[in-house]
C-alpha cells in the first residue's frame, strides 16, 4: 500500500492488514484482533513441532539470503545444556528497504509474538531485538509492547501462565550498516565494534556469547504466528503453482522515482510490471523507468525489460538478472545520471565498511574515487576496465559480502548501462588545447 | 587543560575530525561529574540482569551518556569503562566505531540528512542545499555562526518511501522538501 494507507486490491495483506490502525499498536487492540493466539497455541507445543510446521509452510528468511527459516531453526538442538539465543534483526539499513520500520511501527507485538515464539522454539530464554538508533519511532512503539506484554504475564519467566521462560529485550544499535550483517550484530550486541566474524563457526554453532545462536529477519518472524494460526499449508497456497520454492507473503518497499512509493504486500510471484504500473502507478509524468534495483540496493540492477519480465519470487527474480534481496525496490527513471547514482552507491559502501579486510576498505574507496572522477567528466576508458578489476578483487574474498555488495551495482550497471558511463567520458574534458599551427 | 586528553593527542597529529564533530576549541573544561547516579544507576543495573556479560551493557550505557550530556566525552567513557570492567582505550574504540556516539559537543539542533541514492533521485541534494541557507551553516558539517544548527549528511535512515527523511537530534521527520525546509526551522526553538 501507499501512503497513507490504502492498500490496493491486488495486494495479500497478511502482514500488513493492521498497518495506518492506530488502535492496533496497543496491545488491548492488537488482541482484539487475535493477537498472542499463536503464541498461546506455541507455548502448548513441543518445540520441534513448531520448526517443523515452519519448515512446511517453505518461509525463507525475508532479510536478503532467502534461507528457509525451519531449516535454520533445526540446527539449534534444544536440550544440549547450553544457553540459546534469538537475535530479531531489526537493523534494517540495505538502501531502499524500509518495511520492517512498518511493521514495528505499526504492529509492535506482532514482533514481539514472532520473537517469543522463535524463541521457544529454538529453546532459548531469551531474544533480543537489534534496532537501528535512527529507528527512533520504532524503538518507542517495542520498548512499549515489550513493557506491555510482561505487564500482561505474556513474557518473562511464567510465559502466558505456562511456567516457561521467554524474554524480550529490545537493543538500540548506533548507527552501522555493518551491523545488519549477523555476525557483525552479534558483535554489536556484546558490546564491541560490528566487524563481522569469520565462518564457520556458524553462529547455530557458535554465535551470540559464544553460544548457540539463530538470527531472523523482522518479517521473517512476524510471518511465524499467522503460519501457526492458519497452517503450513495455507501458506504455500500463496505463490506460483510451478514454483514451490517461493512461498507466502512478501513485503516490497518501493521508492525513487515511482507516482506511488510505499510498502505494498503481494503473494510471491506477483508479476512485477503489474506491481510497477499498477499497484505503484507507473513512472512520474512525462517520464520513463530507466533502471531498476528489486532487491535492495546490493542487488544486480535490472534493465526496465528485465524487470518487466520477471515474477516476484527468489528464483524468479534470479532468472532476469537480479536477486530479491530485502525487497526495496529502487526505481531510476530517464530524468536521472545513473552513474552519479552508482558512484553515490559506492560511496554509500566505503561510508559502510567496517574496513577489516584489505579487499573491501581499499576497493570501496577506490571504486567511489573513479566513479565520481567519471561522474566529473575526468574519467577515461582505462578506468571501466580498472572498476571491473577491482570488482573482481572485492567478490568472493572477504569476510561478509559488504564488499561483493559495492562491485554489485557497478558490474551490473556496466553489463547494462555501459553506454552511460561511455557518454560520461566521451564529454571529457579537454585541459590543455594544443597549439594553432601556423 | 581545555580538551580531554584524547583531542589534544589527535590535534598534534593533525585535524582528523568527522565532519559532524565540533570544532576542539568548543570544548570547555567543565569537572566531570558522573552519568550513573541515581535513576540512570538503576536502569544501568536493570540492564546488567537482561545479558550474561557487563560488557554486552557498553551500547546501552554509552546511549544514556549522549541523552543525559549530548555527547560523550573521554571522562565519560572512562566512567563507562570503569562501571563495566573495561578499558577506557577499549570504550574509545568502540564509541569511534559507531556514527551516531558525539565525540565532541554538536549544535543545539543536530540536523542529518539522507542523501544515499534512492533519497538522492528524489532531490536531497536539493534539500541539504535549502537547509545549509535556512540554517545560515556555511558547510556541511560546521555550526552555524548562532551555534544553533548544524548539518550533516548520512547514509540511509531506512525511510526511502518518505523522501526525504531528516532527523534533528533524536526526533525523525519525513518527506522533508526544500520548500518546507522554512517551516520546519520555524518549529525549533
Amino acid at each position: 500500500m501507499g501512503f497513507p494507507h490504502t492498500p490496493h486490491e491486488r495486494e495479500t495483506l497478511v502482514l500488513s492488514q493492521h498497518f495506518g490502525v492506530q488502535e492496533a499498536i496497543g496491545l488491548e487492540g492488537w488482541r482484539k484482533r487475535g493477537g498472542y493466539a499463536a503464541l498461546e497455541k506455541a507455548l502448548r507445543m513441543e518445540p520441534a513441532e513448531i520448526v517443523a510446521i515452519v519448515k512446511e509452510s517453505g518461509l525463507r528468511g525475508r532479510g536478503g539470503a532467502g534461507f528457509p527459516t525451519g531449516v535454520k531453526w533445526s540446527f539449534m538442538k534444544p536440550g544440549d545444556g547450553k544457553p540459546h539465543y534469538l537475535c530479531c534483526n531489526a537493523d534494517e539499513s540495505e538502501p531502499g528497504t524500509f518495511k520492517d520500520r512498518e511493521i514495528m511501527r505499526w504492529t509492535p507485538h506482532s514482533l514481539v509474538e514472532g520473537c517469543a515464539i522463535g524463541a521457544y522454539a529454538i529453546g532459548a530464554a531469551v531474544a533480543y531485538v537489534y534496532i537501528r538508533g535512527e529507528y527512533t519511532e520504532a524503538l518507542d512503539k517495542m520498548n512499549a509492547a515489550c513493557k506491555e506484554a510482561y505487564a500482561a504475564g505474556i513474557l518473562g519467566t511464567n510465559a502466558m501462565g505456562t511456567g516457561k521462560t521467554v524474554h524480550v529485550y529490545v537493543h538500540k544499535g548506533a548507527g552501522a550498516y555493518i551491523c545488519g550483517e549477523e555476525t557483525a550484530l552479534m558483535n554489536s550486541l556484546e558490546g564491541r565494534r560490528g566487524n563481522p566474524r569469520i565462518k564457520p563457526p556458524f553462529p547455530a554453532v557458535s554465535g551470540l556469547f559464544g553460544q548457540p545462536t539463530t538470527i531472523n529477519n523482522v518479517e521473517t518472524l512476524v510471518a511465524v504466528p499467522h503460519i501457526l494460526n492458519n497452517g503450513a499449508d495455507w501458506y504455500t497456497k500463496f505463490g506460483r503453482p510451478e514454483n514451490p520454492k517461493s512461498t507466502g507473503t512478501k513485503l516490497f518497499s518501493v521508492c525513487g522515482n515511482i507516482q506511488k512509493p510505499g510498502n505494498y504486500e503481494v503473494a510471491m510471484g506477483f508479476p512485477f510490471k503489474d506491481f510497477l504500473y499498477d499497484l505503484c502507478g507507473g513512472p512520474l509524468k512525462g517520464r520513463n523507468f530507466k533502471a531498476i534495483i528489486p532487491g535492495g540496493i546490493s542487488v544486480p540492477i535490472q534493465t526496465r525489460e528485465e524487470a518487466e519480465n520477471s515474477p516476484m519470487d527468489y528464483e524468479g527474480f534470479v532468472a532476469n538478472g537480479t536477486m530479491l534481496g530485502s525487497g526495496g525496490v529502487i526505481v531510476i527513471d530517464d530524468a536521472q545520471n545513473l552513474v552519479k547514482q552508482i558512484a553515490r552507491a559506492a560511496r554509500f559502501f566505503a561510508h559502510e565498511s567496517c574496513a577489516q579486510c584489505t579487499q573491501c576498505r581499499e576497493g570501496t574507496a577506490w571504486t567511489t574515487k573513479i566513479l565520481e572522477r567519471i561522474v566529473a567528466g575526468d574519467g577515461t576508458h582505462e578506468d571501466l576496465d580498472t572498476l571491473l578489476d577491482i570488482g573482481e578483487q572485492m567478490t568472493g574474498k572477504t569476510i561478509c559480502v559488504l564488499s561483493d555488495s559495492c562491485a554489485t551495482p557497478v558490474a551490473s550497471g556496466l553489463a547494462k548501462f555501459r553506454g552511460d558511463f561511455e557518454a560520461l567520458i566521451k564529454r571529457k574534458k579537454v585541459y590543455m588545447v594544443p597549439a594553432q599551427v601556423a | 587543560m581545555s580538551n580531554g586528553p584524547m583531542s589534544t593527542t589527535k590535534k598534534e597529529m593533525g585535524d582528523t575530525r568527522a565532519p559532524g564533530d565540533a570544532p576542539h576549541g568548543l570544548h570547555e573544561h567543565v569537572p566531570h561529574s558522573p552519568v550513573f547516579a541515581g535513576a540512570r544507576r538503576r536502569e544501568l543495573d536493570e540492564l546488567l540482569t537482561r545479558y550474561p556479560t557487563k560488557m554486552a551493557v557498553l551500547l546501552p550505557a554509552l546511549w544514556m551518556v549522549q541523552e543525559e550530556r549530548g555527547w560523550v566525552s573521554a571522562e565519560a567513557m572512562a566512567e563507562v569503562a570503569e562501571l563495566l570492567d573495561l578499558t577506557p582505550a577499549y570504550v574509545k574504540g568502540v564509541v569511534s566505531f559507531y556514527t551516531m556516539y558525539h565525540q565532541h559537543p554538536v549544535a543545539k539542533h543536530f540536523i542529518q540528512v539522507c542523501t544515499t541514492s534512492p533519497c538522492n533521485v528524489c532531490g536531497a541534494e536539493d534539500v541539504v542545499k535549502a537547509l545549509l541557507k535556512h540554517t545560515g551553516c556555511e558547510e556541511l558539517g560546521v555550526q552555524s555562526p548562532d551555534g544553533r544548527y548544524q548539518v550533516i549528511e548520512v547514509e540511509c535512515l531506512g525511510a526511502c518511501g518518505f523522501t526525504t527523511p531528516l532527523m534533528i537530534n533524536e526526533k525523525f521527520i519525513e518527506s522533508v522538501t526544500p520548500d518546507t525546509v522554512p517551516e520546519l526551522l520555524a518549529t525549533l526553538n
